[in-house]
């Protein structure tokens, strides 16, 4: 592997990684915060990745789709806590494996349904559609590095949020002792529902930014959910930081091992997340 | 009623249920006899699954590897022109399913609750990327069980499992083993340890069981059986893909167990007649039968705790007039 060819592979791994930390710091919120296991989450980064398709296949604009799509996942993510989640945070764990499984079936063939079951592809925005050279041959397409960027920023907004404001604050109170921080006239429920549409936010969020790249396509829910079980275990449970450094890791691993070992690529990820329990059953960053 | 009586009435039900599936393919038509052979070996997957979740208190999410490794050690040690020798590859199959459940069990017990259900499926995942991604096991096209395996035994052969019949009997038989050799291992020290386990793993451990260990003796055991229904599917369909493997599969079965009512060896047995029976139905109206199977799933989930089984117990309470929550 040549140097240009290194570089291009760690930009990937990069990209990847901070996307990944996208909708595995939302899963990692609510299990931390609300103590709710999410398997519809995954569903979550599909319908982002979809309703970016639709929204620019009716606006033609990428960037005017995301700003429209994401108050839109907000609002679906607040709706959903409301109807469902919130009569799931006294159940066991096993009960809330088995709503949020019942889930995915629905969304799965909902998107079935209204938009069938194709692979589509959505267009990179004409401003970012540049690729910067890197030698003679290979050179970095810009959008990737919108993306590494926008996460990036994504990820400080999130310390800012959790550490410094008020909000943060009480998000951080309430993962302690809800009925202590309901004591104090804060409405845990209120709260709650808006970790649970950040979280939403975020996930469909990453979808729609993934969509250019990834492409769009049935099932594409699946694998970035268990791919982020993975970060959530590796990082310890309710850790933004150890989601950040476990997304990275789990994007090098990757992105690294397909280029490295390609027959056992879909394997290293596993290796990694077996060899990390080994040594900290809870995870890196665990909690308390 | 009271509870003496209770206990008979489910075992009259029992009795008839074997009964009906006994006297099935005198009545039904090929097609259906093997579609219930299907959810009886389901049903073996789901009490192995029960083991885990309801008896001691792990809920695996990842219990299908099991299941798919056992059918795809039928799939490799069946040579291409003959078939092989039952009493070689079952036992195999079932090592192979106990092995692995044993090695996943050592990382996956030292963690638990929602830890344990995420790490069950990741390791479930790596299970199926090794079949998936490597031309092990023919990738993800998948392979055929060219011939079902030969009962021959020192030169006797006692039945033939290419004739339907035969094949549907032996499900039969494997189910009411496995059925009651559960029953056995619950009632017995080891069981009630687990149970104990279940209800409270520290106080357990302050009476001085070492809990881990008979964590890891129930997960290989549960990896096992879900190996024993993962050979009989094998042999039904003579077909192996890595979806046998995959998470889907584990969320289904793990629903059958809870559909029908956790902690019950026969409510996981009447949960996969249930689920079946459903996905049936609904696929018969539509082509989008999993919107009304998600459905089901959400609304079994808001509105039927216990499960199919604990039903009749609701429905007399409010007969009775009682209150209460059981």
């Amino acid at each position: 592997m040549d140097f240009t060819t290194f570089l291009i592979q760690i930009l990937n791994a990069l990209q990847y990684g901070l996307l990944l930390f996208l909708v595995a710091s939302g899963l990692t919120l609510v299990f931390g915060i609300m103590g709710i296991i999410n398997l519809a989450h995954g569903s979550f980064y599909m319908i982002g990745a979809y309703l970016a398709f639709a929204l620019t296949s009716m606006t033609g604009n990428l960037m005017l789709s995301i700003a429209l799509g994401i108050p839109l996942a907000f609002a679906f993510g607040a709706l959903l806590e409301w109807l469902l989640f919130a009569h799931l945070y006294k159940r066991d764990h096993l009960e809330q494996v088995l709503l949020t499984y019942g889930l995915i079936l629905i969304f799965e063939e909902l998107r079935s349904i209204t938009m069938g079951d194709d692979v589509h592809g959505v267009d990179i925005p004409a401003m970012f559609s540049a690729s910067i050279p890197l030698s003679d041959t290979l050179s970095y397409p810009v959008y990737r590095i919108l993306i590494s960027v926008v996460c990036l920023a994504l990820a400080g907004g999130l310390w800012w949020l959790m550490q410094r404001t008020r909000l943060g604050m009480m998000i951080r109170a309430g993962s302690h002792d809800r009925d202590m921080v309901q004591s104090l006239g804060i409405d845990i429920n209120l709260l709650y529902r808006t970790v649970f549409a950040l979280g939403v936010a975020l996930a469909a969020l990453a979808g729609m930014l993934a969509a250019p790249i990834s492409s769009v396509y049935p099932g594409m829910g699946g694998s970035v959910l268990i791919i982020s079980f993975v970060i959530v275990v590796i990082g310890g449970i309710g850790s933004v930081w150890g989601a950040l450094l476990a997304a990275l890791l789990i994007g090098f691993a990757d992105t690294f091992g397909k280029v490295l070992v390609p027959d056992l690529a879909g394997l290293v990820v596993y290796l990694v997340m077996a060899a990390v329990l080994l040594w900290r059953p809870e995870g890196i960053f665990r909690k308390g | 009623m009271n509870p003496t009586t209770q206990s008979r009435v489910a075992m009259i039900f029992k009795l008839a249920v074997l009964a009906g599936v006994i006297a099935f393919p005198v009545f039904g038509s090929a097609f259906y006899t093997e579609m219930v052979a299907k959810v009886l070996v389901l049903a073996i997957f789901a009490m192995s699954l029960d083991l885990l979740v309801g008896f001691t208190g792990l809920v695996s999410l990842g219990h299908a590897a099991y299941f798919g490794i056992a059918a795809y050690a039928v799939a490799l040690a069946t040579p291409k022109y003959d078939p092989a020798n039952l009493w070689v590859v079952f036992p195999l199959a079932v090592l192979a399913a106990a092995l692995a459940a044993f090695f996943i069990g050592l990382f996956v017990l030292r963690t638990k609750g929602i830890y344990f259900i995420m790490v069950t499926l990741a390791f479930a995942q790596m299970a199926y990327y090794i079949f998936h991604d490597t031309p092990l096991g023919g990738g993800s096209d998948g392979i055929y069980v060219n011939f079902k395996p030969d009962a021959t035994i020192a030169g006797w052969t006692p039945f033939d499992l290419n004739e339907p019949l035969q094949l549907y009997y032996i499900v039969v038989l494997a189910l009411v083993a496995v059925f009651a050799f559960l029953s056995l291992v619950l009632r017995s020290p080891f069981g009630r340890v687990l149970v104990g386990i279940r209800s409270n793993e520290h106080r357990m451990q302050s009476l001085g069981y070492a809990t881990f260990r008979y964590k890891l003796a129930a997960f290989t055991l549960a990896g096992a059986l879900a190996g024993v229904a993962g050979f009989l599917y094998a042999v039904l369909f003579g077909f192996v893909t890595p979806e046998y493997l995959s998470w889907h599969q584990s969320g289904n079965v793990l629903m059958m167990v809870i559909l029908g009512g956790m902690g019950n060896l026969g409510g996981a047995v009447l949960g996969a007649f249930a689920f079946i029976g459903l996905q049936e139905l609904f696929s018969d109206w539509t082509k989008h039968w999993q919107l009304l199977m998600g459905g089901v799933i959400v609304a079994a989930v808001l509105f039927m705790p216990g499960g199919l089984s604990a039903l009749p117990r609701r429905i007399l309470k409010v007969v009775n007039g009682e209150r209460g929550n059981g």
